[in-house]
């Protein structure tokens, strides 16, 4: 079992948990994911490492409360346990001295970009952030961000907090007037990473999106969250969760997050009547 | 002496009945009929049924202790060679094995040793859960450290001979329960997963210990359980990956892996959905791809989730068909529509991404390939499809590539299988591996004796012999 040693309120629906994962903790590098099962009939999702702290022995997860399984997750407390904290999954994100860097990344996404931007930084690139919340309340981690990059730049969808608009207009501007970017690096929403990806192709800058693939397993053996990059088969635990944003095939990627909307439906309905 | 020539028959659940339900389908010996099925056994002096066993079981003396009724004797026997009984009494090919070689099968039916072997190990069940523990033997306590990867076959087969031999054993599995493949793969209705677990707890009765959530190479490599202080790994991790055909349509929605709808349903627990929070795709139509067991398994699966028709698709003929007889026979007594001589060549999706036909192509067989099989060859022109709103492809798994990709020096063969010498030792000094990591995908009981073969040489190396 796992401890649930910190939770964190961080806007509307979305919550923060660091957990006592000694064995993940140990190994974990930025990009990485955790598979997690809340309880005994639970099902297995799949989490990008928010961050990790060795000496304390823990992980830290952010979800958003969309379906049954992170509302669930939601309504555990400090010092309750989960069922299974398993990883550090996936292959980190290649991370070297490039130059000068973008991150973008949109809502629940920004998590999971922190700690490749602190490595990132840590190296010497120069680190330009665009960070896109729905609106103000849902504003997170912003100081945090600021602290691993040299330029951080703030979307809101309504324009609540920072610029009106979405990652990819100030990602436009970005484009524009910088010269010399090395690599650009998205975690979002799938949609939000096509447009990164359709953005910076005419630019022919490197551009690597973390993939948020169904999972069953997290570990190769049953190819539930394979996408198809470049034109061939891949597994997004195993082979991913970073991939060549300009070879792969969002329309499939979401297409395939859709597989289980109607049972999610059902699940999360039955779950609010048990709760009420 | 006069001979019972058949085999004493053991119940099963009507198919009609079965079909509908994933409870087991052969309900074992009672006492009387053990009885009467081991007094068929000759007690032949060349007893050719140990050798053909992989993990060597005395088999003429168990059978004599159940002749005689000394049922506690008998599983006593089987013990010492093999801890999960109630596992291999089920699901190992006994007619390729022990009971392909039996003296009987010269003038009838071989002795039904896996029924046999059923039978005691599900009455040593029966009593443990009552209370009455039975411990296996175990040398004094060596206090030298022992990691298996991986909970499989294999792996608990090794660490059951090396706990015996006072080794301090840790076993790494990466799923939340032990079991491997007996968990996620074989259903239900074929091995009851409560009995698996059953079998396990002898385990840790003897010290063995569990570490779950822990995936060897990610979550520590190799090198790093050195450093944790264990003195020899084995590596029993499987052959995990599921393989898929590349044809276009391949990833649609309602398109699973064996691997993935199995593990889902049995693992899972999606059968009870939304009970259980992991969903499957309740289907209509289902086509399944593949002729071995893993198809049989996963088309008798989806039959119980309600399917109305199932098609198991196989680019040979029956004979070739690669699962035991068995399992062919329980698939198509329950109504599995074999569509033989085919292959799929593209799946056609609706609007929304969801499989809803696949086009299949005839097969004519040619000369033989290096398999020994009969080739199949596409007959131009023959192209049919198939209405569908569920595909299960089932053409086989190899090693998953994991620890190869994180262990430095491992040498690997080319199908990403581990090489291994004759002791069971890789390439890196310590290291050990058998099962099908080393084979690809094979049977239980052989991961088993791999398993047990290198629990020997560790310690043999341990001691400095090798």
């Amino acid at each position: 079992m796992f401890k649930i040693l910190r939770k964190e309120i961080l806007g509307p629906e979305m919550v923060l948990m660091e957990l006592a994962a000694p064995n993940v903790s140990k190994t974990a590098e930025p990009g990485q994911f955790v598979v997690i099962r809340v309880y005994e009939k639970g099902e297995r999702i799949p989490l990008t490492i928010a961050d990790f702290d060795r000496s304390k022995g823990t992980v830290t997860i952010v979800f958003q409360k969309i379906g049954k399984t992170t509302h669930l997750l939601g309504t555990k407390n400090e010092g309750e346990e989960l069922a299974d904290v398993f990883g550090p999954l996936g292959n980190p994100t290649e991370i070297e001295s490039f130059g000068k860097v973008v991150v973008v990344g949109g809502g629940i996404g920004i998590a999971p970009i922190y700690p490749i931007s602190r490595k990132l930084k840590s190296k010497g690139n120069e680190v330009i952030a665009i960070i896109g919340y729905r609106s103000k309340d849902y504003v997170f981690w912003e100081e945090r961000m600021r602290s691993v990059s040299d330029k951080l730049l703030i979307a809101t969808n309504d324009g609540s907090y920072g610029e009106k608009g979405f990652v990819t207009d100030v990602l436009k501007r970005v484009l524009e007037q910088e010269k010399g970017i090395e690599r650009v690096f998205t975690i979002g929403p799938a949609i939000m990473m096509k447009a990164v990806a359709d953005m910076t192709r005419p630019y022919n800058i490197k551009t690597i999106a973390s993939l948020n693939s169904l999972m069953v397993c997290g570990m190769g053996m049953c190819g539930a969250c394979r996408v198809t990059v470049g034109g061939e088969t891949k597994f997004t635990c195993s082979d991913g969760p970073d991939f060549d944003a300009h070879l792969v095939d969002f329309d499939e990627l979401m297409k395939r997050l859709n597989i289980y909307k109607e049972e999610e439906k059902l699940s999360f309905e039955k779950w609010k009547e048990e709760v009420k | 002496m006069n001979v019972n020539k058949k085999l004493t028959p053991m119940k099963e659940q009507e198919p009609h009945e079965r079909r509908n339900n994933f409870l087991e389908v052969p309900l074992g010996y009672t006492k009387e009929e053990a009885v009467l099925e081991a007094s068929r056994c000759l007690q032949c002096p060349t007893h050719p049924c140990v050798d053909g066993c992989p993990v060597h079981i005395n088999i003429p003396a168990f059978i004599k202790a159940i002749k005689e009724e000394k049922f506690d004797l008998a599983i006593d026997i089987i013990h010492e060679s093999n801890l999960l009984p109630a596992v291999t009494g089920r699901v190992c090919p006994q007619e390729e094995q022990c009971q392909a070689v039996c003296v009987m099968g010269k003038i009838g039916d071989p002795v039904g040793i896996g029924r046999l072997e059923r039978f005691v190990a599900d009455l040593d069940l029966e009593k443990r859960r009552k209370g009455e523990v039975m411990m296996p033997k175990k040398e004094k306590d060596k206090g030298i450290k022992v990691a298996i990867v991986g909970s499989g076959p294999a792996g608990l087969s090794c660490a059951a001979d090396l706990a015996r031999m006072g080794y301090d054993v840790t076993i790494f599995e990466a799923f939340h329960v032990a079991g491997g493949v007996l968990v996620y793969g074989i259903p239900e209705f074929r091995l009851p997963k409560a009995i698996v677990q059953e079998e396990i707890s002898m385990l840790s009765n003897m010290g063995v210990k569990f570490v779950f959530d822990f995936l060897v190479g990610r979550t520590r490599t190799i090198q790093g359980l050195f450093d944790d202080g264990f003195k020899a790994v084995f590596i029993g991790s499987g052959a995990g990956l599921p393989q898929f055909m590349h044809i276009p349509g391949e990833n649609l929605g309602g398109i699973y892996s064996a691997n993935e709808f199995l593990t889902r349903v049995n693992l899972m627990k999606a059968y009870k959905f939304p009970e259980f929070d992991t969903p499957i795709k309740k289907a209509k139509n289902v086509a399944v791809i593949g002729g071995g067991n893993v198809a049989m398994d996963a088309a008798r699966t989806a039959l119980r989730l309600g399917a109305e028709h199932v098609y198991l698709i196989y680019r040979r003929s029956r004979e070739e068909m690669p699962a035991r007889a068995e399992e062919i026979v329980h698939a198509e007594e329950e109504g599995i529509d074999f569509v033989l001589l085919s292959n799929p060549i593209r799946y056609i999706g609706d609007e929304k991404g969801f499989v809803k036909q696949v086009e299949c192509i005839k097969m004519q067989l040619g000369e033989p390939d290096s398999s020994g099989r009969r080739r199949p060859i596409p007959i131009e022109g023959s192209e049919f499809k198939l209405d569908i709103d569920e595909a299960i492809v089932a053409i086989g798994t190899t090693p998953n590539p994991i620890i190869a990709k994180t262990t430095e020096g491992l040498k690997i063969g080319k199908h990403g299988e581990i090489l291994v010498d004759e002791n069971l030792q890789t390439s890196v000094r310590g290291v050990f591996a058998g099962g099908d990591i080393v084979t690809g995908a094979a049977t239980v009981i052989t991961a088993m004796g791999a398993g047990r073969l290198a629990a020997k040489s560790i310690d043999r190396f341990i001691k400095g012999e090798i």
